[in-house]
C-alpha cells in the first residue's frame, strides 16, 4: 500500500496548510492541468493561481485554493508551495467574493488588477467545487 | 536632612505602579514569544521545501541566473536593516544597529558605496537622527512579520539587484546594487539573541538552514517548463523567504530581548521598594523617637517647674 500512494504536503509561505496520504491529486501548471498518480515520474513545474484537486487513499476529497507557486514530485512525495494557499473549508466565499468584485472595479488600482481577479476566482471556484 | 515619611512613601507608590506596568510588558513579551516561535516553526517547511527544490534545480541544470551571478566589480552594496518597531527592549536595536554600522564600514573600506534600507522605526530613527539617507523603509510589523511585507521587501531588493544602472536612478525607482546584505538577530534561544549579517544577493544556495542529509540523492527531476523558466520563478520566492526568514527571527529575538529587559526593570522595582520601605520606616522611627524625646523633655520640664513651685 505504502508503494502506491502518494505522501502530499501543501505549504503556504506561513504555514503548513495540508498533509496526508492522497491516491491522486490534480493541479494547474503553467502547461496545462497535471493529474499525479503514484509513481509519477520526478518532476517540477510552476502552478498558475488556480485549484488544487486531492483525492485522499479514503475516497475523500479536498480542494484547495493556492496562489501561483510550485509543485516537486520525487518518490511518491507531492509538495506544493504556494506564498498562500487556503483549503476550502477555510475560505469565506462572501469574502472571496467581495475581493472579486473590488479587484475587478479597482483596475489600474492595483499593481497587478488580473492577478486578483485571478486569486479571487480561484478561491471562489474552490469553494464552488467543493460543495 | 532626610525627606519625609510623606515623601518616601509616594516614591514606593509611584515604583510599584511602574513595577505593574514592566511586569506586564514582561508577561505579554513572554506570550508572544511562543506565538513568534511558532510562527517560525510554521514557516519552516516552506523554507525547507523550498531550498530543496532551489538545490535540485542548481545542481541537474547548468542555467545561470541573474541572481546567481557574482558581478565582476562590485561597486554598489544596498543593506537591508532589521531592527524593532518599539523600544524597552534592552539593547536589541542598538546590537543590531552596531553590527549594521560594522557591516557598512566593511563595505564602504572595500570601496563600494552602500545603500540602506530600513525596516523597523527604531532603525529609521537612528538614520533620521543622524541625518543619513535612507532608501527605502518599512515600519509598523516588527513584531509580527507577515509574508506580504517580505513579499514586499524582497521585491525592493531583488528590483535594486537587477537594476544595474550606473546613473542614480530615478525617482520611485530602487538604486542599483551589485550585492544585497541583510543584518538581522538571530534568535538562539530565550537567553542568547545575536546580531548577525549574512549576503542575500548574489545568492548561494548552499547554506540552507537545514542542509538536506548526506545520504539523500536528489531525484532526477523533470523541470516544466524548462530549468531556466523553473528557476525564473523559484529564486526570486526563495529570496523572499530568506527575508522573511529573518523577519521571524528577528520578531522572536525582540520579544525575547523585550522580555529580558523587562524582567530586569521589575527586578530593579522590587529592590527600590525595598530600599525605599526601609528609608521610610526608620524616618518614621526617628519621628516617633523625636516625639518621645520631646514629650518626655516637655513632662520632665513642667515637672521642674512644679518642683520649682512648690
Amino acid at each position: 500500500m505504502s508503494e502506491n500512494t502518494l505522501r502530499v504536503e501543501l505549504v503556504a509561505a506561513d504555514r503548513l496548510v495540508w498533509s496526508g496520504d492522497a491516491s491522486m491529486v490534480i493541479a494547474r501548471t503553467t502547461e496545462g492541468d497535471v493529474g499525479i498518480l503514484p509513481d509519477h515520474a520526478p518532476m517540477l513545474s510552476l502552478l498558475v493561481e488556480g485549484i488544487v484537486d486531492v483525492t485522499t487513499v479514503e475516497g475523500e476529497t479536498w480542494i484547495a485554493a493556492v496562489d501561483a507557486g510550485f509543485i516537486s514530485i520525487a518518490e511518491n512525495r507531492v509538495s506544493i508551495l504556494a506564498e498562500r494557499a487556503e483549503m476550502s473549508h477555510e475560505i469565506d466565499l462572501e469574502k472571496a467574493r467581495a475581493d472579486l468584485e473590488r479587484a475587478k472595479s479597482a483596475g489600474e488600482l492595483l499593481n497587478d488588477p488580473e492577478e486578483a481577479v485571478r486569486r479571487a476566482e480561484a478561491r471562489i471556484r474552490a469553494v464552488e467545487k467543493a460543495n | 536632612m532626610a525627606l519625609s515619611v510623606r515623601e518616601y512613601r509616594a516614591r514606593i507608590k509611584s515604583t510599584e505602579s511602574m513595577k505593574k506596568i514592566t511586569r506586564a510588558m514582561e508577561l505579554i513579551a513572554a506570550s508572544r514569544i511562543i506565538k513568534a516561535q511558532q510562527r517560525a516553526q510554521a514557516a519552516a517547511p516552506y523554507a525547507r521545501e523550498l531550498t530543496r527544490a532551489v538545490s535540485a534545480v542548481a545542481t541537474y541544470s547548468n542555467v545561470d541566473h541573474a541572481l546567481t551571478t557574482e558581478p565582476e566589480n562590485p561597486k554598489k552594496a544596498a543593506v537591508l536593516i532589521v531592527t524593532s518597531d518599539r523600544g524597552l527592549a534592552g539593547a536589541y536595536s542598538s546590537s543590531v544597529l552596531k553590527e549594521a554600522e560594522r557591516l557598512l564600514e566593511k563595505l564602504r573600506g572595500e570601496g563600494k558605496t552602500v545603500d540602506v534600507y530600513i525596516s523597523g522605526r527604531k532603525g529609521e530613527a537612528y538614520f533620521k537622527f543622524r541625518q543619513r539617507p535612507v532608501v527605502q523603509s518599512w515600519t509598523g510589523f516588527s513584531d509580527q512579520p507577515t509574508y506580504d511585507v517580505a513579499h514586499d521587501i524582497g521585491e525592493t531588493l531583488i528590483q535594486a539587484f537587477l537594476n544595474d544602472d550606473e546613473t542614480p536612478a530615478a525617482e520611485g525607482v530602487a538604486p542599483g546594487a551589485d550585492e544585497v546584505h541583510v543584518v538581522y538577530t538571530r534568535f538562539r534561544s530565550m537567553l542568547v539573541q545575536e546580531p548577525i549579517a549574512v549576503r542575500l544577493l548574489p545568492l548561494e544556495v548552499v547554506e540552507g538552514e537545514e542542509a538536506p542529509e548526506d545520504d539523500e540523492l536528489l531525484p532526477l527531476y523533470e523541470f516544466e517548463p524548462s530549468p531556466a523558466d523553473v528557476l525564473d520563478s523559484l529564486l526570486p520566492r526563495y529570496v523572499q523567504s530568506r527575508i522573511f526568514f529573518a523577519h521571524l527571527q528577528a520578531a522572536a529575538s525582540e520579544l525575547a530581548a523585550r522580555q529580558k529587559a523587562m524582567k530586569a526593570a521589575t527586578d530593579n522595582a522590587d529592590e527600590l521598594i525595598k530600599k525605599y520601605t526601609r528609608i521610610a520606616n526608620q524616618a518614621r522611627q526617628a519621628g516617633i523617637t523625636q516625639e518621645i524625646s520631646e514629650i518626655v523633655g516637655g513632662v520632665n520640664a513642667l515637672a521642674d517647674a512644679n518642683a520649682g513651685q512648690d
